[in-house]
C-alpha cells in the first residue's frame, strides 16, 4: 500500500559544509556547497537547513548570489536545530530546502540612494544585499551602511567590517549599546547615527534589518527624515516552518494576509505598518 | 438531471458492495451523544441522523499525524524518501458543511507549491454526501456561510425521502458505481418530492446571526480592538480543541522520530493549532502572538476575512463544532453577534 511520492516539496537537498568558523559565543558561519548545483537565491531570501532526527529551522542566507558555487549561513545558537548545527564542521552534509521568500526589491532600487541599517543578527540577512550592490556598486547611487550591535563582542563579519570602512564607495558607521576597554567607537543606540546621515528622501531607499524593538525607533527616524513609507523595507522574522505558506505559523498579527514565508521576509513598511508588531 | 433511487432496505446491500472495493467509513453513534467517522461493514451500524461528527472528515485527507518521508543517517549523507500510505476509500453520509470544508482545504493544498501527500489521498477518496433536512442543532450557523444547501464536492449526494434516498451522481465514476449496483432512475414524483424538501430547507434555515455575511470582513476590520476579544481570551484555556475539530484548519507542525538505532527515523505531519501559546514564538524568544486574545482573533480572522482575499470564500462552513467542544463555552455565534452590536 506505501508508495513513493517522487515530487514531494519535502525532501531535502543535500549542502556539504566546506567550511565553517565560530564568530562570536553565540554565532557560527557555515559555507555550504549543494551537491545538486546552485542555490540559485536572490538577496534576503532564506533556507530551510534539515537535520533528520532533529527537525528543521529557517535560516536567512547571508551570501550574496554574486557569489557562485557555494552560499553561507550565519547561524545563532537559539533553539534546538541550531545548537545542533553548532556542533558541525566541514565536511558534514546538512539538509536544505528552499530558497524560499519574496527577496528584497534589488530591481527597484536600482539608480537609488541606499542606507542600510542592521541591528545585531540582522546583519546576515542585510550582508547578502550588501555584497550584491557592492557587486554591482555602479547601478546604485550612495551607500551607507549602519551597523548597531550590544558589545563589540558581539560584532559579526569583523574583518570584512573593516574592509567597509576602508572603501571610498561606502560611508559605514556602526554602534554598540555597551562599550569595552579596548573600543575606541561610538557607544549608543544605532538611533543615534541617523541624524548624522544626509539623506535625499525622495530617492533613497532604507533597508532596515533587525529586532522589533529596532525597528520602531529606526523608523521613526527615518520618517522623520521624509524617507518615503515605501521605501522602508524591513526584514522580518518569524517561525516559517513550511516556507510554502500553508503551515500558518509564520502569519503575521496583521490586518492583511501575509505569510511571511511567502509574501515576506521582506516587506515595504507601507504593507505592514499596521502590525501589532513588526 | 442524474438522479437515482436507493430504497432504504437496500442501503445495507450498498455499504456491503462498496466495501467489496474499498474501506468504508461512515457516522457512528458513540457515547454521550457524540458520533464519529469510523470503518462500517453495514448499514445498522451507521447514523443516518447525527449531528457533526466529533472530527471532521479532514481526518482522512489531513491525518492528526502523517508520515512525510522516511530517512536513514547512518551515512555521510542522509538518504530520505517521501512516502504515503492511503487507502482507497468511501466516506459516506458527509453532511453540506463537512463537504464544504473539504472544498476549502482542497483550494488549500492545491495552491502552488502544491501538497502532494495531500492530493493523492484526495484522489483516492470516494465522497458521499448526505442532506440535512433540517438543523442539527442550536450551535450550527450554516445559513450564515450558505453551506446548508448541497453545492458540488461530491461523487454522489443522498437525501432521504422517507422510504427511500434520492441519489444524486456527480462523477463520471459514481456514475460507474450506481450503473454497477443496478440503481433505478429517479421519477419525477421523487423530483418533486426533493424539491418540496429544498423548498422547506428555504424556510427553515435562516441567517443565524442576522448580518448580511458580505458586512463580516468589515466587521472585523472595524472590530480589531473590540472588547469581545479581550472577553473571549479571558475565558480561552488555550486547549487547541476548537482548531482540532474545525474542518478547515489545516496549521501544521513538522517533527521526526528517530529509531532505537539512531540511525533511521521518520518525520511526520501532525496538527498544530493557532491557539496554543508557543504557535507564533520564535527560538530567540520573540512571541508574536502572546495573548489569547490575540490568537481568537486571529482564528476568528482565518474563519471570515483572510480566506476572502485569497479564495473568495468564508472558510467557517457553520458545523458549530468549535462551539460545542469549547471548555470554557467560547460560542462562535454570540462572539459574530456581539461583533456585530459593535461594529455595524
Amino acid at each position: 500500500m506505501t508508495e513513493e511520492i517522487k515530487n514531494s516539496n519535502w525532501k531535502l537537498r543535500k549542502g556539504r559544509i566546506i567550511a565553517a568558523k565560530q564568530m562570536t559565543d553565540a554565532e557560527k558561519w557555515f559555507d555550504i556547497k549543494l551537491d545538486d548545483g546552485e542555490l540559485d537565491h536572490e538577496p534576503g531570501q532564506f533556507v530551510q537547513v534539515e537535520l533528520y532526527g532533529i527537525g528543521e529551522a529557517p535560516i536567512s542566507v547571508c551570501s550574496s548570489p554574486t557569489k557562485r558555487g557555494s552560499f553561507e549561513l550565519t547561524v545563532r545558537a537559539a533553539g534546538r536545530l541550531t545548537k545542533a548545527m553548532h556542533a558541525l564542521d566541514a565536511g558534514d552534509y546538512i539538509g536544505i530546502r528552499g530558497p524560499f521568500g519574496k527577496p528584497f526589491p534589488v530591481r527597484v532600487m536600482v539608480g537609488n540612494d541606499l542606507l542600510f541599517v542592521a541591528g545585531g543578527l540582522g546583519i546576515a540577512p542585510l550582508r547578502s544585499l550588501i555584497h550584491y550592490v557592492m557587486d554591482n556598486r555602479k547601478d546604485f547611487g550612495k551607500v551607507d551602511i549602519l551597523l548597531g550591535c550590544r558589545t563589540p563582542h558581539d560584532m559579526l563579519f569583523g574583518s570584512e567590517i573593516s574592509t567597509w570602512q576602508k572603501r571610498l564607495d561606502v560611508n559605514f558607521l556602526c554602534t554598540v549599546d555597551r562599550g569595552a576597554p579596548d573600543w575606541h567607537g561610538n557607544v549608543g543606540l544605532i538611533t543615534t547615527l541617523i541624524p548624522g546621515v544626509t539623506i535625499q528622501p525622495e530617492r533613497t531607499f532604507a533597508v532596515v534589518v533587525g529586532p522589533p524593538i529596532m525597528y520602531k525607533f529606526v523608523i521613526a527616524e527615518l520618517l522623520k527624515k521624509n524617507v518615503p513609507e515605501r521605501q522602508i523595507v524591513v526584514s522580518l522574522e518569524r517561525h516559517m516552518k513550511c516556507g510554502m505558506g500553508k503551515c500558518g505559523h509564520c502569519q503575521i498579527d496583521h490586518p492583511k494576509n501575509y505569510y511571511c514565508c511567502k509574501d515576506g521576509p521582506t516587506f515595504t513598511y507601507d504593507e505592514v505598518k499596521d502590525a501589532k508588531k513588526l | 438531471m442524474n438522479y437515482h433511487i436507493l430504497k432504504k432496505d437496500e442501503l445495507d446491500g450498498f455499504i456491503k458492495k462498496l466495501s467489496n472495493n474499498m474501506k468504508v467509513v461512515a457516522p457512528v453513534a458513540k457515547d454521550a451523544g457524540n458520533f464519529a467517522f469510523q470503518e462500517v461493514s453495514g448499514a445498522s451500524e451507521i447514523a443516518l441522523k447525527y449531528i457533526p461528527t466529533i472530527l471532521p472528515p479532514k481526518k482522512y485527507f489531513m491525518p492528526p499525524r502523517e508520515k512525510m518521508l522516511d530517512f536513514d543517517i547512518s551515512g555521510p549523507q542522509p538518504v530520505d524518501k517521501a512516502v504515503l500510505d492511503a487507502p482507497e476509500l468511501a466516506v459516506f453520509g458527509v453532511h453540506t458543511c463537512d463537504l464544504a470544508g473539504i472544498q476549502c482545504l482542497n483550494m488549500v493544498f492545491s495552491e502552488r507549491p502544491r501538497d502532494y501527500n495531500y492530493l493523492r489521498r484526495k484522489e483516492k477518496i470516494f465522497l458521499i454526501g448526505m442532506e440535512c433536512g433540517d438543523y442539527c442543532d442550536d450551535h450550527a450557523s450554516c445559513a450564515l456561510v450558505n453551506s446548508h444547501m448541497p453545492s458540488g464536492g461530491y461523487d454522489l449526494f443522498f437525501t432521504d425521502l422517507g422510504d427511500r434516498f434520492i441519489v444524486h451522481v456527480n462523477t463520471h465514476k459514481a456514475e460507474e458505481i450506481v450503473e454497477e449496483m443496478g440503481l433505478a432512475k429517479a421519477a419525477s414524483a421523487d423530483m418533486t418530492a426533493l424539491e418540496k424538501i429544498r423548498e422547506h430547507k428555504r424556510g427553515a434555515f435562516r441567517n443565524e446571526i442576522g448580518v448580511d455575511p458580505r458586512k463580516l470582513p468589515e466587521m472585523f476590520d472595524k472590530g480589531a480592538k473590540s472588547k469581545v476579544w479581550e472577553d473571549v481570551g479571558h475565558r480561552c484555556v488555550a486547549c487547541g480543541n476548537c482548531t482540532n475539530v474545525c474542518p478547515t484548519c489545516y496549521c501544521f507542525d513538522m517533527a521526526d522520530t528517530i529509531n532505537l538505532d539512531m540511525k533511521t527515523g521518520h518525520r511526520a505531519r501532525t496538527w498544530d493549532s493557532c491557539q496554543f501559546e508557543t504557535f507564533a514564538a520564535v527560538a530567540g524568544g520573540e512571541n508574536f502572538r502572546e495573548e489569547r486574545a490575540d490568537r481568537q482573533r486571529h482564528r476568528y480572522s482565518r474563519k471570515f476575512k483572510f480566506p476572502l482575499d485569497k479564495f473568495y470564500r468564508f472558510f467557517c462552513t457553520g458545523c458549530g463544532r468549535c462551539t460545542r467542544t469549547c471548555m470554557a463555552d467560547i460560542s462562535l455565534k454570540d462572539t459574530l453577534k456581539t461583533l456585530a452590536k459593535e461594529t455595524v
